[in-house]
């Protein structure tokens, strides 16, 4: 018997719950955004090359372009526009505006995205490709110029932004750790 | 009232961030594709998979048959459009305009069909389904001085050959002779955002919404190409999600956008992949360049000689005229230069970011560079050694040139005179290091724009212009220079752009967009404040001045000066003899362009056109595979453009650059910083490895096989 | 894309017994190379069967020191745990240098042994290719192949495996845990990956159906010792043109106990045991280093544009175990 080819789902995403019947085809970035108007994850390549999808699911970035939006139930999806309290903006995309991370701006919902993620990851202490010694009695790296481009490789950016989105990324970081006050970050 | 130069106010000079800069990092600004429409259907391109023939037939039944499809669009039941006319700035369109007008197929990636249905879902599984056969024919895919088919084209602006003196008996009689060949790859635009269109038909009015450089020349070619009076057609770009000259003309997928929706008589957007993108929106030829310097021993020039080859279709006539800059940089008695070109079995190319300079830099800085070890000078003395006091070959007056300022005041930043001038001596564990400089330019230009200023009853100003924001900041810039044209605060001043409705205007490329719409709208707000300064009361409705430039423009245009921009560029590059890899450490890049409008933006254009040379040096180039006439990897994957990884800390700023004939005192910006960093690298890869890469990108097999005993 | 059905799987066993019901059913873990080779037209399957949420998601110490991973590990879990950035760091490195960020959150360690060649040829239907297509033919041998294999490949085909992770699981001897409807079965790394021939399609030996459940790392304290260096053609975000694994234990200057894996450079991830034999027992200096890594390219049959791979991998040898000796040595 031929399988059924679409399904109800219920996706919670930025705190909401949203029912809808998804063709198993749709992907999590098509569901965003051709059913739900939410189009601020960008289409750049539809095929995990880019980053200009990136969404946070359950709290860790993935590219929402090779997510299956019918295996998305269950997780908790965010995305650029469930950073900002409000009219506050989240210090990541505050960091981009003053600091003009950004050019054409289609890159930059995920770049932002990725953004939090990576400063979340490095106070987790996760090492990178440029992380010298990986052992953990090593201890994390200082969140460098160098980390911060590792880490953000990803999201590509076309107009050659990245100089800007660097700056932007560690001033960033750095509000964060202030926030917290345990975390070492290199300032950019 | 104010003229132009004197309209110095608060706004222009300091750092402002986009206006649109909220809506952009909240992802709340829309791009084409993300306007809902009730009733929209999805078209999806199927693309040839043969280089040369014709399409013998289209089995539409089977697809026809599947769920959600509307329709399939081919040449045998297109609408008939009409490609005879001339565009007066772009001349007549590429033939990939006629969509689905005859069976013949000129090159792989060429549009055969378009699938529409209610989901895109749906129409791209249609798609991929449908079955094309195809008569094919052998093609001819390879660039090559060798072809017989190689001519001398007629670029944009200027003639395909410029010869002056005789070449051969100054090369015999120079004490130094540079002769080489250099190579850059096959590049692509890949704007982050796909091309995207939305058609809708209103009775016989066309509405698109788009993603362009220009709403006026895309509007334009619809008109024409279906035949409709100009103001049946209205065409809107709001966010533009990159373009790099991809985007500056209509192409296959708005026209095949408005027939299906003609046809199916509802909304119809198309978007293409980014694998179609390849063959779809144009891209940047290969070259291989021809260059010849002779010299004094003192390195003064007498003889220059830089020919160049690209490939073009058969459809259509795009040169990327890569010696221009050769033509007004250095001075020889013996100077000639050639645009050639051959004809191939490809799609059209078109101009990408810096056309000609780009491409052309390179080879001209790296044989300068040549040059000056060859003669033992320092490569920024070489330069200074042979400023021209005229244009080369036009006699003109330079209307400004302040590259050796750029020079000084670069070499000062970048540590230059601290520079060991030997190859191979700097060593940082495995890492060779190395520095270079190269210099850039590029041309002013201006072009006729219109514009119109509404004073607001409640004291602010709408501007009104049909120009685009690609990313380049100009929806800030014009709201700058707008306000201080008024003299009131930026606040005060919203700008509204890419609009028919509001008139022509320039098309965004060639630098020349914001200093042509800036030109129009300060003579628009000089007209209204001398309305206004008779006193009478805004009315409710406001008052409504409309200009436009296109006397001034023209005269402009068509003066005796060389008006150009100029800049220095300088690279640290770290090369791994064993590996190959080349990692770029630092860059400077100063720039003499006029009066800068925001600071902030300004910045961050100049350094994306350096982006772009990291990424023309090191890693952009399409790969193709002859047999089947098509690209090989046609995606992010398989196209590598520069990553976060690849950029490091980049420092751009200018110099002070008074031009005090110039009307406008603005200078374009976007592509200038393109201009000559490849260059510059390339010639810190040979001071690091002490070995010349005269091919880009530089890629890590190419500097293993070129240097011996690693 | 093709319709398909689409069932979440409640445990081993049932995924197993979905996937044998189906024969064009495929298991989808993270999805990062499946779904993308959906879009392309490349895989077609009828079904997904999703094992994601599968309870394979540990990462355990074995009693012999050792660790177990489980299928549905994610790269990134895998990456920072502490035991395999102890045990065995160039793990860690090999995965950290893999895809980026976003990628390495969603890929799992089942996935990552199954993905498939990025040759360009095979993910453009378009053009023929016998790994898609067996009998179509491979272009890539005369066109574009600066990339391709130099190393086991045959006439028939010329790509590489892509993974970063499969090298240094080779390095150590990684064996892989499968389960099928007739029971469970394991499969040690060297020998699941098929020799090409002329079956490029054919790829593993796992039965057909079967659902890998976990690999299994056999303790090796040389690993403690251990380095991945990959070579791409920009620094990040790419698959490696050249990539190596290595571990080197040296005790007064000669090697006692050594490990070498090469990616980008086979079919599979590729165990350089002939340079291992020639390096055991051999002063640990640059000489032997290079003596080892020559035995072990002889077998290399490069093309016409991937020969600097020869050079290339000869360098890597040299560079990283010269490095990873003066380190000890500091």
């Amino acid at each position: 018997m031929a399988p059924e080819t679409s399904s109800a789902v219920t996706l919670n995403i930025n705190g909401e719950k949203y029912t809808l019947s998804v063709d198993h085809r749709t992907t999590l970035l098509d569901a965003l955004r051709e059913r739900l108007d939410l189009t601020g994850a960008k289409k750049g390549c539809d095929q995990g090359q880019c980053g200009a999808c990136t969404v946070l699911l359950d709290g860790r970035r993935a590219v929402s372009c090779l997510q299956l939006a019918v295996a998305a139930e269950g997780r908790e999806i965010t995305t650029i526009e469930g950073l900002a309290e409000g009219d506050r903006l989240h210090p990541v995309q505050q960091a981009f505006l003053d600091l003009d991370g950004y050019q054409c701006g289609y890159c930059t919902p995920g770049q932002i995205c990725s953004a939090v993620a990576v400063i979340e990851e490095h106070a987790a202490g996760w090492p990178s490709a440029v992380t010298d010694d990986v052992r953990p009695e090593a201890g994390p790296a200082p969140l460098s110029a160098e980390e911060i481009r590792e880490r953000m490789s990803g999201n590509l950016c076309r107009c050659g932004a990245y100089v800007a989105i660097v700056e932007a990324v560690g001033q960033a970081a750095a509000t964060a750790a202030d926030r917290i006050g345990t975390e070492e970050v290199t300032a950019v | 009232m104010s003229t132009a130069t004197e309209a110095h106010g608060k706004a222009i000079g300091v750092p402002h961030v986009r206006v649109e800069g909220r809506d952009k990092v909240t992802g709340a600004a829309r791009y084409a594709g993300e306007v809902p429409f009730p009733d929209l259907a999805h078209g999806w391109l199927v693309l040839s998979t043969v280089a040369r023939g014709r399409v013998r037939f289209i089995d539409t039944a089977p697809v026809l048959g599947m769920p959600g499809v509307l329709a399939v669009l081919h040449h045998g039941n297109a609408l008939p459009v009409d490609i005879s006319w001339v565009d007066p700035q772009l001349g007549p369109p590429d033939a990939t305009l006629g969509v689905f007008q005859q069976d013949l197929v000129p090159y792989a990636g060429w549009p055969v069909a378009l699938v529409v249905a209610e989901t895109s879902e749906q129409a791209r599984e249609a798609a991929e389904a449908l079955k094309v056969d195809y008569d094919q024919e052998a093609h001819d895919v390879a660039l090559s001085y060798d072809h017989p088919g190689v001519y001398p084209l007629v670029g944009p602006l200027r003639p395909a050959t410029e010869e002056k003196g005789d070449l051969a008996a100054e090369l015999a009689a120079s004490d130094v002779v540079v002769d080489a060949e250099y190579a850059t790859g096959q590049g692509h635009h890949n704007p982050m955002e796909p091309h995207a269109v939305t058609a809708r038909w209103e009775g016989d009015r066309l509405e698109v919404l788009d993603s362009n450089q220009g709403s006026p020349f895309v509007a334009n070619a619809l008109a024409q190409t279906f035949s409709l009076e100009p103001t049946a057609v209205r065409v809107r770009t709001e966010h533009v999600g990159g373009a790099f000259g991809s985007k500056s003309q209509a192409r296959t997928h708005h026209v095949a956008a408005a027939m299906a929706a003609r046809i199916l008589d509802r909304p119809v957007r198309v978007v293409l992949t980014r694998r179609q993108m390849f063959s779809l929106t144009g891209y940047r030829s290969a070259t291989i360049q021809r260059i010849r310097l002779g010299a004094n021993p003192e390195g003064k020039l007498r003889a220059v000689e830089h020919r160049s080859l690209c490939q073009t279709s058969t459809t259509y006539e795009y040169v990327e005229a890569s010696t221009m800059m050769t033509r007004m940089m250095y001075d020889a008695d013996a100077h000639h230069t050639a645009n050639l070109a051959v004809r191939l079995d490809v799609p059209t190319p078109g101009f990408m970011r810096a056309p000609g300079e780009a491409p052309g830099s390179f080879a001209l800085e790296c044989a300068m560079d040549e040059l000056a070890e060859k003669c033992g000078i320092d490569p920024i003395e070489l330069r200074l050694r042979n400023e021209p006091e005229r244009g080369p070959i036009s006699g003109r007056e330079y209307s400004a040139r302040n590259v050796v300022a750029c020079f000084r005041e670069g070499a000062r930043r970048f540590g230059w005179a601290e520079r060991d001038p030997r190859p191979g001596v700097r060593r940082e564990g495995r890492w060779l290091l190395g520095t270079g400089t190269a210099a850039a330019t590029y041309p002013m230009h201006v072009m006729p724009s219109s514009a119109s200023v509404t004073a607001n009853a409640d004291a602010t100003f709408t501007v009104r212009i049909a120009a685009s924001d690609l990313g380049t900041g100009a929806r800030t810039a014009l709201t700058l220079a707008a306000a201080d044209a008024l003299e009131v605060a930026p606040e005060r001043v919203r700008v509204e752009i890419g609009d028919t409705a509001f008139g022509f205007a320039m098309v965004a490329a060639a630098s020349a967009g914001t200093r042509s719409w800036v030109f129009a709208i300060r003579k628009a707000v000089a007209q209204l404040r001398e309305q206004l300064s008779q006193g009478a009361a805004v009315p409710p409705e406001g008052v409504t001045v409309m200009a436009n430039t296109f006397a001034e423009a023209g005269a402009l245009h068509h003066d005796d000066k060389e008006r150009h921009t100029y800049g220095a560029q300088f690279a640290e590059v770290a090369v791994d003899p064993a590996t190959g890899e080349v990692r770029v450490r630092r860059m400077l890049g100063m720039f003499a362009v006029g009066q800068i409008i925001n600071p902030l933006t300004a910045r961050s254009q100049f350094i994306g056109g350096m982006t772009w040379g990291i990424s023309m040096a090191l890693h952009e180039e399409a790969a193709l595979d002859e047999a089947t006439g098509s690209l090989v990897g046609a995606d992010f994957a398989g196209y590598h453009i520069s990553a976060h990884a690849d950029v490091p800390a980049i420092e751009a700023d200018w110099v002070d650059d008074p031009d005090p004939g110039d009307p406008v005192g603005i200078k374009g910006i976007g592509e200038i910083g393109n201009v000559g960093a490849a260059a510059a690298i390339a010639n810190a890869v040979w001071h690091a490895t002490g070995v010349r890469q005269r091919q880009l990108p530089i890629r890590p097999d190419r500097v293993l096989l070129a240097t011996p005993g690693a | 894309m093709r319709e398909f059905g689409y069932q979440k799987a409640a445990d081993v066993s049932g995924a197993v017994a979905l996937l044998d019901a189906d024969p064009e059913a495929r298991f989808l873990g993270g999805g990062t190379n499946l779904v993308d080779l959906m879009k392309t037209g490349v895989e077609r399957p009828a079904r997904l069967v999703d094992v994601r949420e599968l309870p394979l998601d540990r990462i355990e110490v074995t009693e012999d020191g050792g660790l177990r991973i489980g299928a549905t590990v994610t790269n990134s879990d895998l990456a920072i745990h502490p035991e395999v950035r102890r045990r065995y760091p160039a793990l860690a490195q090999a995965v950290l240098a893999g895809a980026s960020g976003q990628l390495r959150n969603m890929a799992t360690v089942g996935g990552n042994l199954l993905q498939r060649t990025r040759c360009g040829y095979f993910s453009d239907v378009t053009k023929a290719c016998n790994k898609r297509v067996p009998g179509s033919g491979c272009p890539a041998i005369e066109g574009e192949h600066h990339n391709h294999a130099i190393l086991g490949a045959s006439q028939h085909c010329v790509a590489t495996h892509p993974s970063d992770m499969g090298v240094a699981l080779t390095a150590f001897d990684a064996v892989v845990s499968y389960e099928t409807a007739d029971g469970p079965g394991e499969l040690p790394l060297a020998d699941f990956y098929l020799p090409v021939g002329d079956t490029p399609h054919r790829e593993t030996a796992l039965p057909a159906g079967a659902l890998i459940t976990g690999v299994t790392l056999p303790s090796a304290p040389v690993a403690a010792h251990s380095r991945y260096r990959k070579v791409r053609e920009r620094a990040s975000y790419a698959f490696a043109i050249g990539s190596i694994a290595a571990a080197i234990d040296v005790q007064d200057g000669v090697v006692q106990d050594v490990r070498l894996a090469f990616g980008a450079v086979a079919s599979r991830p590729w165990r350089a045991r002939v340079a291992e034999q020639a390096l055991t027992g051999a002063p640990a200096d640059a000489v032997s280093f290079a003596a080892a890594a020559d035995a072990e390219l002889a077998a290399a049959r490069p093309l016409p544009h991937n020969a600097y791979k020869v050079r290339l991998m000869h360098n890597l040898v040299v560079a990283v175990l010269t490095e990873m000796v003066q380190e000890v040595a500091r």
